[in-house]
């Protein structure tokens, strides 16, 4: 590991200074992610700005009927709060589903955000195999090699790394906004925005400018979110991350789909918005065989590599199993 | 003075100050076990995936071998070593030698430290991924096996004395002051 500087700023004004001054600095919120990237030499800050004494720990509801949920507010925090698990059932479930106990205590929601890909190539410890994200310009080690859980959707010839955090599929179906400051002020993202496309870029993950601090999540009032679910399919039943998964929220009356919210994960380099289905299914019937035909319209756009193909059936089914649960449950 | 890239720090670790100098790379897992002597918490795998070094931070569980030290400054550490009552042993560290919740030890402080945190949460109402009812009306789920093994995930035991680590947690849930007895298998 290298060497690097502490500090840990009691304001947010004091981290911005840090972090707009240093082009190594990285803020570190529960460190989950970056200390484990760190001790295989991924990353390589020179200063940590620990944001730990900021005051951005806070989730409370919007005035409109939203939630705004504080950037170093904990994952398990977020899963506990009353309103996210009333209003936005998917997103506790998400979070829920995501890492151990001990990780989402240690886990913000900022970091979550940022996390990196757990491609194996990326995150081992030496860089003998090529790798895009990590050495731009070296290649892409997995597309020949192992992907077995790499991107389905979105991906290119230079990089199929998924992006894994669970949290993040349910924010998207629910059109989450990230607000962000930096030293010359603040400004915000859609999240489906926070994220850059792939392309040739893969080592440029997100639109944030340099030296941001993420200071929080936005969630609009969505009615429909209280009908919602999230399902994440894995190899073992709990600590592991996802082979896809699924946040959806159903609105249906008297047969016909009102409003509906879809977003995958485990499929692409960002949680993956299924508008194409969504399209679909809105003023159609809510049944088994209009689910399955939406997600294909969706999924008619993917790309398998040869290993990975097992994960077009495993969505279409996700997707047709919880939208045909959440139709049962509305019409009881 | 020291060096830019390490710190003097006091660390609160099971009620005792200890001040020393941290170079910032160390993890609070390191500075427990190679500088403090604390032994008790163990190292697995070093990248968050074991739960083996499990300890409590102001109350939390949390994961030493991904804290940085220096980071730790400022809060309450409490170790395997500070959980019994001088000689008087926890009612989780009980059950467990009752009911035989491991056989080499190594993840056991690990299981232990995350046991005593699984009880808070539940007490506090948390939900976990099994929860059918995750509406906070539905208040606390019964801690069913299933809750417990959910809730334990965090905590690998490369023995698989899972199920009697379930049964020791269960009844140490049972114990817990208040409790009616009923809920646990
Ligand atoms: C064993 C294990 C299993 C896991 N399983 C899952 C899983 O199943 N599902 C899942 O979703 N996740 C999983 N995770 C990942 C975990 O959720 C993330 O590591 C965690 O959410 C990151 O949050 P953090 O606060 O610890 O971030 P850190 O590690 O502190 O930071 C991560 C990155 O975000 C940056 N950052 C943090 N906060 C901010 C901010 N406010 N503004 C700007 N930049 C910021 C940091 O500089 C760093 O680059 C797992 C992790 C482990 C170790
Ligand atoms: S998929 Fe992306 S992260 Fe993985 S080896 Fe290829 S370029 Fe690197
Ligand atoms: S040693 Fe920390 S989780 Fe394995
Ligand atoms: S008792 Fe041996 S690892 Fe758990």
């Amino acid at each position: 590991m290298r060497e690097f500087h502490y500090r840990r700023p009691a304001r947010v004004s004091d981290a911005l200074a840090l972090l707009g001054t240093d082009p190594g600095a990285r803020p570190l919120a529960g460190g989950t992610n970056l200390v484990d990237l760190m001790k295989t030499g991924v990353e390589r800050p020179a200063l940590l700005v620990d944001l730990r004494d900021l005051p951005l720990d806070r989730i409370e509801a919007t005035p409109d009927g939203g939630l705004r949920i504080g950037a170093t507010a904990t994952n398990s925090d977020l899963a506990a709060h009353p309103d996210v698990r009333r209003r936005y059932p998917a997103l506790a479930q998400a979070v829920l589903a995501g890492a151990s106990g001990q990780v989402r205590i240690m886990a913000t929601v900022g970091g979550n955000l940022l996390q990196r890909t757990r491609c194996g190539y990326f995150t081992a410890p030496a860089t003998t195999t090529a790798c895009n994200k990590r050495a731009p310009g070296s290649g892409c080690a997995a597309i020949a090699g192992e992907h077995r859980n790499h991107a389905v959707l979105g991906a290119t010839e230079h990089c199929v790394a998924v992006h894994p955090s669970d949290m993040a599929v349910a924010l998207t179906a629910f059109d989450a906004t990230v607000t962000y400051e930096t030293a010359d002020g603040t400004g915000e993202l859609p999240l489906a925005g926070l994220y850059r496309p792939v392309g040739g870029t893969p080592h440029l993950e997100t639109a944030l400018p340099t030296g941001a601090l993420i200071t929080g999540v936005v969630l609009p009032p969505a009615p429909v979110a209280a009908a919602s679910r999230y399902r994440k399919v894995r190899e073992r039943a709990s600590y592991a991350f996802a082979i896809g998964s699924l946040a959806a929220a159903l609105d249906v009356r008297d047969g016909t789909v009102r409003d509906v919210r879809l977003a995958f994960g485990a499929v692409a380099s960002h949680p993956w918005r299924a508008r194409r289905a969504e399209r679909a299914l809105t003023g159609g019937p809510a049944d088994a065989t209009a689910f399955a035909a939406a997600a294909d319209a969706e999924l008619a756009a993917a790309r398998p590599l040869p290993h990975n193909g097992h994960k077009l059936p495993l969505l279409r089914t996700l997707a047709v199993a919880v939208l045909t649960e959440l139709a049962q449950e509305a019409a009881r | 003075m020291t060096a830019p890239t390490s710190s003097v720090i006091t660390l609160h670790i099971n009620g005792e100050p200890h001040t020393l100098t941290v170079d910032h790379r160390t993890t609070l897992l390191d500075a427990l076990r190679e500088r403090l002597g604390l032994t008790g918490t163990k190292k697995g795998c070093d990248h968050g995936q074991c739960g083996a070094c499990t300890v409590l931070l102001d109350g939390r569980r949390a994961l030493a071998c991904l804290q940085l030290a220096v980071a730790t400054e400022g809060r309450a550490v409490t170790t395997v070593e500070g959980v019994a009552d001088g000689d008087r042993l926890h009612p989780v560290q009980q059950a467990f030698l009752e009911l035989d919740g491991y056989q080499c030890g190594y993840c056991t402080p690990g299981q232990i430290c995350s046991a005593l945190a699984v009880l808070e949460e539940h007490a506090a109402g948390w939900p976990s991924a099994v929860t059918a009812d995750l509406r906070p009306e539905a208040g606390p789920p019964a801690l069913t096996d299933d809750e417990i093994r959910e809730r334990m995930s965090g905590n690998l035991c490369r023995c698989a004395a899972y199920p009697a680590i379930v049964r020791a947690v269960a009844r140490a849930a049972q114990e817990r002051p208040g409790e009616s007895g009923t809920v646990a298998a």
